[in-house]
């Protein structure tokens, strides 16, 4: 199955009319030699063969769906209403190109100005962009724009951000003559008084995530308030589903602030794709990496959505852009517009509020049991750690509960050798009483 | 759909409910019981409140107020926006691959880390490069990996090279992704041709430049015919050949960028290879590299043991799949996880439906639309550089221009004809650019009602120039007030 169209009489007669004898004289400017090879691809299959052949790989993977997941971590199982499939999945939506042309791109401008709308009110902020690759990434341009702003060459990042977007930050500042220092999270939160004496007048940015990777909620107004004392910008890397709850990154004064709101509607994929979010003070508008949909009027004086102040990007600005991003992840943006729009203003705050009984539960339950001490003290979202004693191990555990057809959380020592024998277990409205009942039972038996 | 459709906000009415989760199940406690309140918000977010209906219509006609692939034929340049098969969309959303969580065990996660794996092995296939990286989200990202990979190379081999060569006809993303990685940036004049003059390369190529950025064919749509030359011109002073794989979509089937020499070259999986562009992401851009260049890539990668020993039946329950980070002169990561799993799914769902054949037919097919097209219209436009087309072809409305409309005025003109707009002003080296890339997915058919179009267009200009101008009438909107749009942003809805 090629999806093309044109047969070889097609083929025949448009060369005709071109005055072209073969197709091959089209190639002419090819050096032969480019021109001999052949593709080792097996024979093209139809539909019934491709769908048989990747639903048998799809049902090698352990799904969450036939599982119990306690994994969080930066990638959290949320339960997506219908309609986000059912609205997402048109093909109006689907197989748009990016809005340029904006007399025929409302429906995708007018979501991306909703969603920008939508990511101000959670987040507290002034200005929203049209999203940016997920969260790492959006961190990363968050440490870029704030080097660019305050023309400052040092980056304080706290230990307990995600390990996985400190080396996204790190690689992105690879080629840029910057340092990136990071301060300790001993207790499970960053250390104030540390950060106190790291920060200094050459330092442009402070990036903390909030609640961090160990699902402990930071001092946010504390840390923010030391940032600005040095004249740092405060970045702030937060988790949407918590700020139906937790104070947002406008009420501490957050200079900026990103994350991931895959958690809003879209599915775990493996990693990916997900959707980065970035939002700024006021001041930094001309600033922002990415697109942003502003409203306008059209010729007859009616509102209507543009792709808005161009003038940052790569496409006039060359290589002095304030980023080489083009596209965003508009579909992605769509599917957390529709699911905030489900939600609503009860919703999101439920949402929260689900997340954070469930977790306490769980954690309470898990920490009676003598195995299972939680690792730190401190008030948490929807994630939690806890250093499971004596000789028993994380993967031994994990296996055991896998057999049970639950996926065990994550061991944190992959990224915390300080931290041994230590998981972090994560759980969201997805989990039922049930559920964490049986997690419980099973782990008493260490 | 020419009425305009309120903002959801605006619809918001106290107490209207859509989604509502099951009630807690677990003993509620008080919410200051579990977190101190200087951590709690002060006041809610206000999302609307809105019924299901609600919900429901809004976004759906919101959708019918966008053209797409899917209803109307799409020629924008550059962009490749061939049909979206929906095979490619029903095996991408099996539970099996959207409900994995990217830590579970890869022993979990067999049947995602297969895909990756023959996907690399495919593309190496098709692209004739010796690994790929499936990491990076998109074009542009995929751009600064290949950059990083280049500092990481010149450094590792000692030497400082601080400049990074960039034709004039290149994609905007291409210099900003040098910038974006230190480097300075330096153009390169076209030759009168359209393509890149071999002895001006020759003079300006110098030590201190690390590499070319080329894309091929160009933005013109035209073959870089002395692509080897370049190559070894470059190599010859120790540099390296990253090709933008933007326009990949006319050589598939036709000729292997690693056998041109190319040591580095992206993918973009939303234009060469199928998957949905989503008005505007997720994208996909794989980076494949030469043997040298290996060892650079981002980590993890993919790997697999196979273990296979004895009869047939049981081979490929024998092969494991891994991830590894043992790469000590790896860039490192350039996202968090692994990259746009569900656009690899689609990409290895259209190879395998194409087969060997399929793959490369779309070259050809691809250049014979092309071909076809800046045939027909050459009578009624102007052709800078015209010659024979790869997949696409450049216009310029000089001949229009003279007459009062520009090369704006005719794409918007094209929306009232039913067809999307060209990329226009676009390679910037093209005066009134209209560039015009068809994808092999569209019939002869369709081909003649664009170019009926864009003769009726011509004409119409040539008496009375005013009514394109005037044009789009039948869209939901008239040309929007962009200047006003920039001068007084308004980016967010507030309540009045």
């Amino acid at each position: 199955m090629d999806y093309i169209p044109n047969t070889e009489r097609d083929k025949e007669i448009m060369l005709k009319e071109m005055g072209v004898s073969s197709f091959e004289t089209l190639l002419e400017g090819i050096p032969q030699p480019l021109r001999e090879f052949s593709l080792s691809l097996q024979e093209g299959l139809a539909e019934p063969h491709v769908l048989e052949i990747l639903k048998e790989l799809s049902e090698k993977n352990f799904s969450t769906g036939k599982y119990i997941s306690f994994l969080g971590a930066g990638a959290y199982e949320h339960y997506i209403p219908s309609l986000v499939d059912h609205l997402a999945s048109r093909g109006e939506f689907y197989t748009c190109y990016t809005p340029y042309q904006p007399e025929v791109s409302q429906g995708t401008l007018q979501v991306i100005y909703e969603f920008q709308t939508l990511i101000c009110e959670l987040t507290g902020m002034d200005v929203s962009n049209a999203s940016l690759y997920d969260g790492s990434t959006a961190l990363a341009e968050a440490a870029l724009l704030s080097i660019r702003f305050n023309e400052k060459n040092k980056i304080v990042l706290s230990r307990s951000v995600h390990p996985e977007y400190r080396q996204v930050i790190a690689t992105y500042l690879k080629g840029l003559r910057t340092e990136i220092v990071e301060v300790g999270s001993p207790e499970g939160i960053t250390d104030v008084d540390q950060l106190d004496r790291i920060i200094d007048d050459r330092t442009a940015a402070v990036l903390i995530q909030n609640p961090n990777f160990f699902g402990c909620v930071e001092d946010m107004e504390t840390l923010s308030s030391i940032a600005h004392k040095h004249g740092a910008l405060f970045v702030a890397c937060v988790n949407p589903v918590s700020l139906g709850i937790l104070k947002s990154p406008g009420e501490y004064n957050a200079d900026i602030a990103v994350g991931d709101a895959q958690v809003l509607g879209n599915y775990l994929n493996y990693g990916g794709p997900y959707l980065g979010f970035f939002t700024v003070k006021k001041e930094f508008l001309r600033k922002i990496p990415g697109r942003i949909a502003g409203e306008t009027v059209d010729s007859n004086g009616r509102r209507c959505f543009v792709l808005t102040l161009q003038a940052r990007e790569q496409h006039i600005r060359r290589q002095k852009a304030t980023s080489n991003i083009c596209t965003n992840q508009a579909l992605l943006a769509l599917r957390a517009c529709i699911y905030l729009c489900a939600l609503g203003k009860p919703g999101i705050k439920e949402l929260a509020h689900l997340n954070i009984q469930k977790s306490h539960y769980a954690c309470e339950k898990l920490s009676a049991l003598p195995a299972v001490k939680p690792l730190f003290k401190k008030p948490f979202f929807h994630e939690f750690a806890v250093k499971i004693q004596g000789n028993y191990r994380i993967n031994t555990m994990n296996e055991h509960l896998l057999k049970k057809g639950i996926i065990g959380g994550l061991e944190i020592s992959r990224y915390y050798p300080e931290f041994d024998n230590s998981v972090l277990f994560c759980v969201t409205e997805t989990k039922t009483k049930e559920s964490i009942d049986r997690l419980t039972k099973e782990l008493s038996q260490i | 759909m020419k009425q305009t459709e309120s903002l959801i906000f605006e619809k918001s009415s106290p107490g209207r409910r859509c989604f509502v989760f099951p009630a807690c199940d677990v003993p509620v406690k008080p919410i200051t019981d579990l977190l101190p309140q200087n951590v709690l918000r002060k006041d809610d977010a206000e999302l609307p409140e809105v019924s299901e209906i609600d919900v429901v219509r809004h976004f759906t006609r919101l959708s019918q107020k966008n053209y797409c692939v899917d209803t109307n034929f799409y020629p924008l340049g550059s962009c490749t926006m061939k049909y979206n098969p929906r095979t490619n969309e029903e095996t991408a959303r099996l539970e099996g691959f959207t409900k994995v969580h990217p830590y579970q065990l890869t022993e979990q996660c067999q049947g995602t880390l297969k895909v990756l794996y023959d996907l690399e092995q495919m593309l190496k296939n098709i692209c004739g490069m010796s690994a790929f990286t499936l990491q990076p989200a998109a074009g542009a990202h995929a751009e600064l990996t290949g950059m990083l990979i280049i500092r990481a190379y010149m450094e590792k081999k000692g030497e400082k090279r601080h400049k990074i060569l960039i034709p004039d006809s290149a994609h905007g993303t291409n210099p900003a992704s040098a910038a974006l990685c230190g480097y300075e940036v330096e153009s390169i004049r076209s030759g009168r041709n359209g393509l890149i003059d071999v002895k001006r390369l020759r003079e300006v190529f110098t030590h201190d430049t690390a590499a070319i950025m080329i894309t091929n064919p160009n933005t013109l749509g035209l073959f870089e015919k002395d692509i080897l030359e370049i190559c070894r011109i470059v190599h010859d002073c120790g540099g390296l050949v990253y090709c933008d794989g933007a326009n990949m979509n006319a050589l598939l089937g036709i000729a292997r960028p690693g056998d041109m020499g190319i040591d580095i070259l992206h993918l973009n999986l939303h234009k060469t290879f199928s998957t949905p562009h989503g008005g505007g992401g997720p994208g996909a851009g794989p980076v494949g590299v030469t043997e040298e260049l290996q060892c650079f890539l981002p980590v993890p990668r993919v790997e697999m043991i196979d273990s296979t020993s004895g009869g047939d039946t049981e081979k490929e329950i024998q092969k494991k799949y891994i991830f590894n980070d043992n790469y000590p002169d790896s860039i490192g990561k350039v996202r968090a996880f692994y990259g746009h799993i569900g656009m690899m799914i689609r990409t290895y769902t259209y190879l395998l439906s194409l087969g060997r054949e399929g793959v490369c037919k779309v070259g050809k097919y691809a250049i014979l639309n092309a071909n076809y097209l800046q045939h027909k219209l050459k009578k009624y436009y102007h052709i800078p550089y015209d010659k024979t087309c790869m997949h696409e072809f450049v216009l310029s409305a000089t001949k229009q221009k003279k007459k009062g409309a520009s090369a704006l005025d005719i794409a918007k003109g094209l929306l009232d004809y039913g067809f999307h707009a060209p990329t226009i002003y676009f390679p910037l080296i093209v005066e009134e650019a209209i560039m015009i890339e068809p994808t092999e997915t569209e019939s002869r058919e369709t081909l003649d009602a664009f170019v009926d179009a864009m003769i009726q267009i011509a004409a119409s200009i040539e008496q009375r120039p005013e009514v394109v101008k005037g044009s789009p009438k039948t869209t939901p909107i008239g040309r929007p007030d962009e200047t006003k749009a920039a001068r007084e942003p308004n980016v967010k809805w507030s309540k009045k």
